[in-house]
C-alpha cells in the first residue's frame, strides 16, 4: 500500500515504514499487503553487472522459471570485463571464500580452472617475532583466487578470465539481456521506476536493483532523481599488482595468502594473494595512502615473500573504496540494493555478501512481492544479520590490533598457533579464530563466541607470559624458503 | 592449471568414497570421470559413470546413514567437497539453496524408476 504524504518531509524511517520521495511527494510503503508482486511478463532492470547484479540476474531467473514465471531480467552495465587495466576491473582484492565455493558448488555453479588464478589452501601469518603456517582443516583447495577484470594494467594476453565476466556470462545464459549502453538517469514514471539511457528514452521497470559498486559513481544516477539513495559509509583500501611470473608465484608464496600483521599506524592488516602471474598486495585499515603502502612495503616480512626484482614491477595500484557501514534500510516499493551498494561484510568476503544479498532479494521478490514491507520482511532481516555481525566484527579486529601493538602479545600469538599446528589431533581453536577471521569463512558473531573459550584463553594467556621472556626470532614459526 | 583447479585431486583407482563408510560431506566433480559401484554379496556392479559437475554423496547431508556404494576415479579426478554442517547451515538460512540438490535426487529417483520398470518389463 503507497500513502501519499506532503511534500518537504526528510527521508528516513517512519514508524518502521521505508520512504520513497517521488518528485515533490513523499510516499510511505507500508507494504503489509503485498500488491506489488512480479507477474510474467514483469521487467526487471539491474544497474551493475558485478558479482551482486549477476548473481541476482541469474537466480531470479532461475526461481521464476521453477515457479513458472516468464520475467524480463535487463542488465545495465557499460564496462566490458575482458578488459586488461581498470576499464574491465571492480577494484577489490578478491578472494572467493571457503563457504561461497561451496554453496556455488551447491548451487550447480563451479569455478573452472580458467577463472581461478590459484586454488588456495592454507594461509601464512607473518609476524615481526616470526611466521605459521595454517592449513585448511581438509587440505583441500576451497578457496579461490580470482581476478575481478581479464588482468592488470599491460597485460597483452592471459591464459585466465576475470570472475565478473564469467558471471555475467552465467547471468546472460539464464536469460537476461545485457545491455551495454550508459545510464543517464532513474526517474519515477507514476508508478514505476525508470531507467533513462543516452537516446533520452525513459524505460519502465516493474522492479529496480541497485547492484552497483561504492567505485562506480554509479550512485550518482540517483542525486536529485526520484528515489533518494543514501550512499554507504566508506574507507580507502589500497590493491598493489606485482608482475612474478607462474614459476616464481609458486616458489615464494605457493597455494597460501599471506596476511601480515605488522605494527603500522591505520593499518589493519595486510595480504599478499597469488594470482596467476601476479602476486596481489591489499591493506586494510583506516583511509590508506601511498606513504602508508610504501611504510608496509619497506617491512622485513613483505620483502622476504616476494623476489627484490618483483618489488619494483609494480605494474597496477588503486585505492578503491570499501562500505564499512552500509546504507539506510536499502529498500523501497520497487526498489532494493544489493551488494556493496547496500550493505555488505566488514572488510571480508564482499563476493560473500553479494551473493547472499543477491540471494535474498531474488527470493523476496519472487516468493513474497517487490513492495517496501515484502522486502522490510523477507530481505531487511539478511543485511541487519550483517550489520550485527559487523559490530562483533569491529570488536575481533579490535583486539587484533591490540595484539599487532604489543611484541609479547604477538609472540604469544605465534606461539600459541604454532603449537596447534605442531600438535596432531590437537584443539586448533586459535588457528580457527584467525582462519575464520582471514578468510571471513564464517560470521564474526562465530569467531566472537570462539574468542570467550576458557581453554583458547588460557592457552594464549600461558603463551603470552612466556613470550614476555625474549627469543630468537621465529623460534616457535617458521620461515620463508 | 593444474595450481587453478579447486578441490582435492584423485589418481585413477582412488577410492573417494567406499561403501559402508560414514559420511558427512558431498562431492562436486570439478573434472574428469568416476565411476559408482556397488557391492552385494561380494559382486560388484557399476551403477553410474559421473563426469564433471555431477554430484554424488548427497544422501549423506540429509541423513545419517552409511555410504550406499563406493565412487572410485577413473583417471584423474578432481573433487570439491561440501561439508554437511556448512550446506545445512545455509539451507536453515536460506532454503531455496536445497533446489538443485533436491532436482537431481529427482532425478535419480525418476532414472530408477525407469530402470525397474525397464527390468520388469524384460
Amino acid at each position: 500500500m503507497i500513502e501519499c504524504l506532503p511534500s518537504g518531509l526528510r527521508l528516513g524511517r517512519c514508524r518502521g515504514a521505508s520512504l520513497l520521495q517521488v518528485g515533490k511527494e513523499v510516499f510511505v510503503g507500508t507494504g503489509r499487503e503485498s500488491s506489488l508482486a512480479l507477474e510474467s511478463g514483469s521487467r526487471v532492470a539491474v544497474i551493475g553487472g558485478g558479482p551482486a547484479g549477476s548473481f541476482f540476474s541469474y537466480f531470479v531467473l532461475d526461481i521464476a522459471y521453477r515457479v513458472g514465471l516468464d520475467i524480463q531480467v535487463d542488465i545495465y552495465e557499460p564496462r566490458n570485463f575482458s578488459s586488461f587495466g581498470p576499464a574491465g576491473c571492480n577494484m577489490s582484492g578478491c578472494i572467493i571464500s571457503e563457504p561461497l565455493v561451496q554453496m556455488l558448488a551447491a548451487e550447480g555453479i563451479n569455478l573452472p580452472p580458467g577463472v581461478v588464478r590459484r586454488g588456495i589452501d592454507s594461509y601464512l601469518l607473518h609476524m615481526d617475532v616470526g611466521n605459521v603456517r595454517i592449513e585448511t582443516p581438509l587440505r583441500e583447495m576451497r578457496i579461490a583466487s580470482v581476478h575481478r577484470g581479464a588482468g592488470p594494467r599491460g597485460m597483452k594476453e592471459t591464459k585466465w578470465r576475470g570472475f565478473d565476466g564469467y558471471m555475467l556470462e552465467l547471468a546472460v545464459g539464464k536469460g537476461a539481456n545485457l545491455i551495454s549502453n550508459r545510464i543517464e538517469g532513474v526517474t519515477w514514471d507514476g508508478s514505476r521506476p525508470q531507467v533513462r539511457g543516452r537516446d533520452g528514452v525513459p524505460k519502465s521497470y516493474d522492479l529496480l536493483v541497485g547492484a552497483f559498486g561504492v567505485n562506480t559513481g554509479a550512485q550518482k544516477l540517483f542525486e536529485g532523481s526520484a528515489i533518494t539513495y543514501l550512499a554507504p559509509a566508506t574507507t580507502k583500501s589500497h590493491i598493489r599488482e606485482f608482475l612474478i611470473g607462474e614459476e616464481s608465484l609458486d616458489r615464494y608464496l605457493g597455494s597460501s595468502i599471506h596476511i601480515f600483521l605488522p605494527h603500522i599506524p591505520r593499518l589493519d592488516f595486510a595480504c599478499l594473494i597469488p594470482k596467476g602471474d601476479f602476486a596481489t598486495m591489499c591493506l586494510l585499515g583506516e583511509d590508506i595512502d601511498e606513504e602508508l603502502a610504501q611504510s608496509f612495503m619497506k617491512t622485513r616480512e613483505f620483502r622476504e615473500c616476494l623476489p627484490p626484482e618483483a618489488i619494483s614491477q609494480e605494474c597496477c595500484r588503486c585505492y578503491p573504496r570499501l562500505n564499512i557501514r552500509g546504507t539506510g534500510e536499502p529498500y523501497a516499493d520497487r526498489v532494493v540494493f544489493i551488494g556493496d551498494s547496500g550493505i555488505t561484510r566488514l572488510y571480508k568476503d564482499g563476493i560473500g555478501a553479494a551473493y547472499r544479498t543477491a540471494k535474498a532479494a531474488a527470493v523476496t521478490a519472487v516468493f513474497h512481492g517487490i513492495s517496501a514491507g515484502d522486502f522490510r520482511d523477507h530481505y531487511w532481516p539478511v543485511c541487519q544479520g550483517f550489520l550485527r555481525d559487523n559490530r562483533l566484527g569491529r570488536v575481533v579486529f579490535t583486539a587484533t590490533e591490540l595484539i599487532q601493538k604489543r611484541r609479547f602479545a604477538r609472540r604469544g600469538l605465534l606461539r600459541t598457533v604454532s603449537n596447534e599446528q605442531k600438535k596432531k589431533g590437537a584443539q586448533r581453536r586459535m588457528s580457527m579464530v584467525l582462519w575464520d577471521t582471514f578468510t571471513g569463512s564464517a560470521p564474526y558473531r562465530e569467531v566472537f563466541k570462539r574468542t570467550l573459550h576458557p581453554g583458547l584463553t588460557a592457552g594464549f594467556l600461558g603463551n603470552v607470559a612466556i613470550g614476555c621472556w625474549p627469543s630468537k626470532r621465529g623460534d616457535s614459526g617458521e620461515h620463508k624458503p | 592449471m593444474e595450481m587453478s583447479a579447486l578441490g582435492k585431486l584423485y589418481r585413477d583407482g582412488d577410492e573417494i568414497v567406499r561403501q559402508g563408510e560414514a559420511g558427512d560431506c558431498m562431492y562436486v566433480i570439478q573434472a574428469g570421470r568416476a565411476e559408482v559401484v556397488r557391492s552385494e554379496a561380494g559382486r560388484e556392479s557399476r551403477l553410474a559413470v559421473l563426469q564433471e559437475g555431477d554430484v554424488f554423496g548427497e544422501m549423506a547431508l540429509f541423513d545419517r546413514e552409511k555410504r550406499s556404494a563406493t565412487v572410485r576415479a577413473l583417471g584423474e579426478v578432481r573433487a570439491l567437497t561440501v561439508d554437511r554442517k556448512t550446506f545445512l547451515r545455509h539451507v536453515h538460512e536460506d532454503p531455496s539453496l536445497a533446489f538443485r540438490i533436491l532436482q537431481k535426487m529427482s532425478k535419480r529417483i525418476r532414472d530408477l524408476d525407469a530402470e525397474l520398470a525397464r527390468r520388469q518389463a524384460g
